[in-house]
């Protein structure tokens, strides 16, 4: 019988050997979620896990100062949002602004030709904001808890948060089909083949229904089917790739849907699913018309948020460490105690019943 | 139980690897060998502390007895039995069963002179299940990591440890594994064909023998692999497909902790796009 040819058998062994090099290496670091035995665990590389937490590492809070007992408004003009605070906080908060958003441009990169002018686009844009910010840190409480965020959750000390999404350019029509942005493996969906953008679906505009698991045994009457789901798997591809977790971290995957059978971590993530819808739609939509061309994206559009824009790889942003308890002009019931705070150019978008739609929603 | 006339003149004795003649006797149509002893031993002692374990559980329904190894708390230490412990030493029942069937297998064969082919098969399949609740569990350092002993529950862990890499398809192994499973039932397919097809001729015609046999694939494909290479193949393939079974289970988690599609990404990085 004809024996492999011995170099035949080194290439097989030196491939096999070079395919392990793509791989990691234990020990591994494991938490349990649920039962015993239910497979419901989440496996840490604790040397990537360590990389992870270097790079979310939240800055130190500016000293804290002592009350000059004086608002805002009595020392500077046009304080529309952050009038009500005390001056030396509201000072202390912009110190810290222009530390986590502009560290490279300074003051000036909002405040041209005086701090009252509004005349720079990006004055503009900070205080929508901080507008949103004071409402997610108010209203979001299912998802932010007291925690809260901060304009450095998603700034990071850059101008543009770096984990950001628009609209691809229109490939135009492919030569077979569409392929509705499958097969080019996208860093968003985990690099699977799986639609690339399922942000412009599921987190803007006319959000299309996650939920995709028929009600009924039989999946009679639904018009869902296979490839709506690679849609619905795309945005949960996003969701544990941004929070560095795997599906089990919200979901018992012997049934996905039931409520009962999740974790309480599913709930955090279907507001936070709402959350953004509305930071898309009612701030980041908003300063469409305030940006300059080259803070667009390709197709002209916003750049939006989606779950990486703060979690970066974390299942709590910046390691869970909250920032807004030292600057709580970031909170909006602060804001709200001056009754001047409202008066800005785009009314606050009316508040969701968040609670009733857990029930029935998607 | 009736025996057939020409079994008994197989009956040879020697061939043991253990216990010497002591064991070295039939019961009916079994040979039972030190090795058969010990595969009944864990057996009935693995079986009963399962009913014991579904006695103590909170159900009857055959579908839902559950026997869970221990919390990933108790690393790879002992466990008290109702939280664990009972899976640890069913484990090792099974173990101890399966090795020992194993061996009977190798006494058998060595007593006929053969060569030790299925007790090398069936230890593949062995090979596999060890993966799962030892070498897989003792890499990631704990016995929580095996898969729980019911027949749904075990449903249940296989899909979560898959969902804990997104996308358990794009596991390399995995695929290998597949294909290997879907060539094997395809080579057995064509050659259970081919042998039935050989000897069911029609009335008044004779048997066909091998020359029949190698020119049907020397017309279809162009070239035949042989009464013996197609054993030889199918023996390859099988194998094959559960050895790299236990590769895809022992890599996730020991190996890779992301989502599988992302360990392609040396193929994006390749220099040649």
């Amino acid at each position: 019988m004809n024996r492999p040819s011995r170099p035949f058998v080194g290439v097989l062994l030196a491939a096999g050997t070079l395919l392990l090099l793509a791989c990691e290496r234990p020990p591994m670091e494991a938490t349990q979620g649920d039962f015993r035995g239910l497979g419901v665990e989440q496996v840490r590389n604790p040397r990537l896990a360590q990389r992870t937490l270097d790079a979310n590492v939240s800055p130190d809070p500016m000293p804290a100062v002592e009350a000059a007992g004086q608002p805002a408004s009595a020392v500077y003009q046009n304080v529309p949002l952050l009038g009500h605070q005390d001056v030396a906080d509201f000072n202390r908060l912009m110190g810290a602004i222009y530390q986590w958003v502009s560290p490279q441009q300074g003051c000036t990169y909002c405040h041209e030709g005086g701090f009252a002018n509004d005349d720079a686009y990006t004055k503009i844009v900070s205080r929508r904001m901080i507008q949103m910010t004071q409402r997610i840190n108010a209203e979001w409480k299912d998802h932010v808890g007291d925690t809260g965020v901060t304009c450095y959750t998603c700034h990071r000390g850059q101008n543009v948060p770096a984990r950001v999404w628009s609209h691809g350019e229109d490939p135009g029509r492919p030569f077979l089909g569409a392929q509705a942005g499958q097969n080019a493996p996208a860093y968003e969906v985990g690099l699977t083949s799986l639609p690339g953008d399922p942000f412009t679906a599921f987190l803007s505009g006319e959000s299309a229904d996650i939920r995709i698991q028929s009600q009924t045994v039989l999946p009679a009457g639904s018009e869902r089917n296979i490839k709506d789901a690679e849609w619905t798997y795309g945005l949960m591809v996003h969701l544990s790739e941004a929070l560095g977790v795997n599906c089990t971290h919200c979901h018992n995957s012997r049934a996905f849907s039931p409520w009962e059978q999740s974790s309480p971590a599913r709930v955090k993530a279907w507001h936070a699913i709402r959350m953004v819808r509305e930071i898309n739609d009612e701030y980041m939509e908003s300063i469409a018309d305030v940006l300059p061309p080259h803070r667009l994206g390709p197709a002209g559009d916003v750049l939006k948020v989606n779950c990486a824009t703060c979690h970066q790889g974390l299942p709590k942003p910046l390691q869970g460490v909250s920032l807004l308890q030292h600057y709580p002009g970031l909170a909006r019931e602060l804001a709200r105690a001056d009754d001047g705070a409202t008066d800005v150019d785009d009314p606050l978008p009316g508040d969701p019943e968040v609670g009733e739609e857990v029930s029935g929603g998607s | 139980m009736a025996m057939l006339s020409f079994e008994e003149r197989y009956r040879v004795r020697g061939g043991t690897l253990i216990g010497g003649d002591l064991f070295d006797f039939w019961v009916g149509p079994f040979y039972v060998g030190f090795f058969g002893v010990t595969t009944i031993f864990f057996t009935l002692v693995g079986t009963l502390l399962i009913v014991w374990g579904a006695a103590i559980g909170p159900t009857w329904n055959v579908w839902q007895i559950n026997i869970a190894p221990p919390d990933l708390s108790y690393g790879l230490a002992l466990a008290p039995l109702q939280e664990g412990g009972l899976w640890q030493v069913i484990t090792v029942c099974a173990i101890g069963a399966f090795v020992s069937w194993a061996l009977r297998q190798a006494e058998i064969s060595r007593k006929l002179g053969m060569g030790l082919h299925i007790p090398f098969a069936y230890g593949m399949a062995i090979f596999a299940y060890v993966t799962l609740v030892v070498f897989r569990p003792v890499l990631l350092g704990a016995w929580g990591h095996g898969f729980p002993y019911g027949i749904l529950s075990h449903l249940d862990w296989v899909s979560n440890v898959g969902y804990q890499f997104l996308h358990f398809h794009y596991n390399p192994a995995h695929m290998l594994a597949i294909t290997l499973f879907f060539t094997t039932t395809l080579a057995l397919s064509l050659h259970g064909g081919m042998i039935l097809s050989v000897t069911n001729p029609k009335k008044g015609e004779p048997v066909k023998m091998s020359e029949h046999e190698n020119t049907f694939f020397r017309d279809a494909l162009g070239y035949s692999i042989g009464a013996t290479g197609i054993h030889r193949l199918g023996l390859f393939l099988a194998l094959s497909a559960g050895f790299f079974s236990a590769v895809c289970i022992v890599i996730s988690g020991p190996f890779w902790t992301r989502g599988w599609p992302e360990w392609w990404t040396w193929w994006l990085n390749l220099p040649i796009w």
